[in-house]
């Protein structure tokens, strides 16, 4: 069960993005859906480069493809067509198997809903993703600790998600995103679920990850609130880029 | 320690769904463990014969009786150490729902070829000495608080009137198996009773019963014997003892495989609910299996997740039910008296229950596993919300 990078398969290791190389490469991407005798087209011939340290948002009306253009390039979809890099690593090649073990080392993902498990509590859910490492316990609650510094949840470590409230259930998750230090930070519709404040309060922090931490985010948002604190926006409509 | 902790906070989200569901599984086990019992019982007395003894009666039916002066041919009859012979009483002890067997025997022969009734010296010489003596095994003793001494009336069916007998003896069992709830009595008082009451009806016995010198020419002295009555007014057929206790089993087959057929029954309908309550469990939990697989476990970390949820209930509620049974056994061994003599939960049953156990949890798991392992992360992720 445990995962160590260093064991992982040379061919998802791929090479540190170069400074001519992006982090994230996407070429002739196309995805769509089978209904009967109906081709559905998702995304169509989509090119895009997100350079490591940036932050993008996707922005686009409902059905244009944001989410679907996201989720391939976390890894957790495989495109029809075309190719997707991530350090160099051609995923839409790996099988599902290498595909979740180069998720748990180079993904850490914030989703709208949170996604937390109810059963474990804050300091569980952030420790998640370490469980798949071969780190011990100590090392694991070490960075726990500091996680949760991070996003000013330390009091809150023994709490389950149902006694958080929504802003501090996004929170816990944006820390259980950072605790393997991913390669890229991929967030859909992160303040979806939230008020005005509190989701200022969750951009605040993405703009820190981005900022002090250098993390690569790519955001997936409706709010042109939240679009305005990247660092770059890209449109879809109908599965195209138009920006 | 991440697994197991994960599994029972799992398996507790819905407590009054998981207690209903071990609760049910408690009573099929039970019940299955129950059944069970009760088959092993009907097969006990078999199972507690012995090799080395025959039972010789009357070819056309157990109700007819064989002479008595047949005693002399058997023990010339090569491969019979001794004989002893009994007859069925068929009494009454206070009222009807008091049954248990009770046999006129052959006395000393009778307790020299059951060497598993175990007898003090003391009261056997008392039982012996005395014409209207008889013992009783513990299990009946202590049912009715008999003492030795005590005088215990028996109203007649097959034989009228109201027989009274001197409790001589109790006798324990050599084994834990061994049946201790019959009554004996001296054949010779019965005997002399009929004779002066219903002359034709004297010297007459149920079923004689051979000693083996070698146990392995069992069915060469079977035939020799029943060679010897061959065209005589009462022909004999002869069988080791096990054969004789199946024959009366024989007579039941149809409500044993009935038994049989619901303790199986029990099983399958308590797997459909299992396998129903895992099925809603993992539909609930589909959002939470994409999130695990999102984040980078595999399929066989959620089909474990499933399968160990599933399998801890059941065995839970198995091992509870195995608990129970013993005490469900009990009661229904006292409740039955003596119809049914060693009634006892055997390894076998609590192995068979336990088996059950393990094979609900199993099935109960496959499908709502399987198709949490199929579920692709982006559909289950739209699960949530």
């Amino acid at each position: 069960m445990s995962v160590d990078a260093a064991t992982a398969e040379p061919r998802m290791q791929g090479g540190a993005a170069t400074p001519a190389m992006p982090l994230v490469m996407v070429r002739g991407v196309s995805k769509y859906y089978v209904r009967g005798d109906q081709i559905i087209p998702v995304l169509v011939d989509i090119d895009l480069d997100v350079a490591s340290g940036d932050y993008v948002a996707l922005m686009g009306p409902s059905g244009s493809g944001k989410s679907t253009l996201l989720n391939l390039i976390a890894g957790i979809d495989k495109p029809s067509a075309g190719e997707i890099r991530v350090s160099g690593v051609d995923i839409a090649q790996l099988s599902d198997a290498e595909l979740a073990l180069w998720r748990a080392t180079n993904v850490g993902f914030i989703f709208q809903f949170y996604n937390l498990m109810p059963v474990l509590t804050a300091f569980g859910n952030v420790e998640l993703p370490l469980q798949l490492t071969s780190l011990s316990r100590g090392e694991r609650r070490e960075r726990v600790a500091t996680a949760l510094a991070l996003v000013g949840l330390s009091d809150r470590a023994t709490h389950l998600p149902n006694e958080l409230s929504g802003g501090q259930q996004q929170r816990v998750a944006i820390a259980r995103a950072l605790i393997t230090d991913p390669t890229i930070i991929v967030a859909d519709e992160p303040t979806g679920d939230l008020d005005r404040t509190t989701a200022e309060e969750i951009l605040a922090l993405l703009e820190r990850l981005h900022g002090e931490l250098g993390k690569t985010i790519i955001m997936v948002t409706h709010d042109p609130k939240a679009a305005e604190k990247a660092s770059r926006l890209v449109h879809l409509e109908k599965g195209v880029l138009v920006d | 320690m991440f697994v197991p902790l994960l599994v029972l906070r799992n398996a507790f989200r819905h407590r009054l769904r998981t207690t209903l569901t071990i609760v049910g599984i408690i009573v099929a086990i039970t019940a299955f463990g129950l059944l069970r019992t009760i088959v092993d019982a009907w097969y006990a007395g078999a199972e507690a014969s012995s090799s080395a003894r025959l039972i010789t009666r009357s070819s056309v039916s157990l109700v007819f009786s064989l002479p008595l002066n047949y005693a002399q041919k058997i023990r010339q009859v090569e491969g019979v150490s001794s004989v002893a012979w009994a007859n069925w009483f068929g009494g009454v002890y206070v009222s009807e729902r008091n049954f248990f067997a009770q046999f006129a025997i052959s006395g000393a022969s009778y307790l020299d070829m059951y060497p598993e009734f175990v007898l003090s010296d003391g009261e056997r010489k008392a039982f012996l000495a005395d014409r209207v003596g008889a013992v009783a095994g513990r299990k009946l003793a202590d049912k009715y608080g008999w003492k030795v001494g005590d005088q215990i009336p028996l109203r007649g069916t097959i034989y009228p009137g109201t027989w009274t007998f001197t409790l001589r003896g109790i006798y324990d069992g050599a084994e834990a198996g061994t049946d201790t709830s019959t009554f004996f009595f001296h054949f010779d008082y019965l005997n002399e009773s009929i004779k002066r009451l219903y002359p034709r009806r004297g010297d007459q016995t149920g079923v004689f019963v051979e000693r083996l010198r070698d146990p392995e020419a069992a069915a060469a002295v079977s035939q020799a014997i029943d060679t010897t009555f061959r065209n005589s007014l009462a022909e004999t057929l002869t069988e080791t003892e096990k054969a004789f206790q199946l024959g009366f089993v024989a007579m039941s087959e149809a409500i044993l495989l009935a038994i049989q057929a619901v303790s199986y029954v029990v099983i399958v309908i308590i797997m459909a609910v299992m396998a129903n309550t895992m099925a809603m469990t993992a539909r609930e939990r589909y959002g939470e299996y994409a999130t695990f697989k999102a984040l980078g476990f595999s399929n066989g970390f959620v089909v474990m997740l499933i399968v160990a949820e599933s399998l801890g209930i059941a065995l839970v509620g198995g091992l509870l039910g195995v608990a129970f049974t013993f005490p469900m056994a009990d009661v229904f061994a006292s409740s039955v008296g003596s119809i049914l003599t060693g009634f006892r939960v055997s390894e076998t049953t609590i192995g068979l229950q336990v088996g059950a156990a393990f094979v609900i949890g199993l099935v109960a798991a496959a499908v709502p596993a399987w198709n949490a392992a199929r579920i692709r992360i982006v559909d289950g992720l739209r699960a949530i919300g």
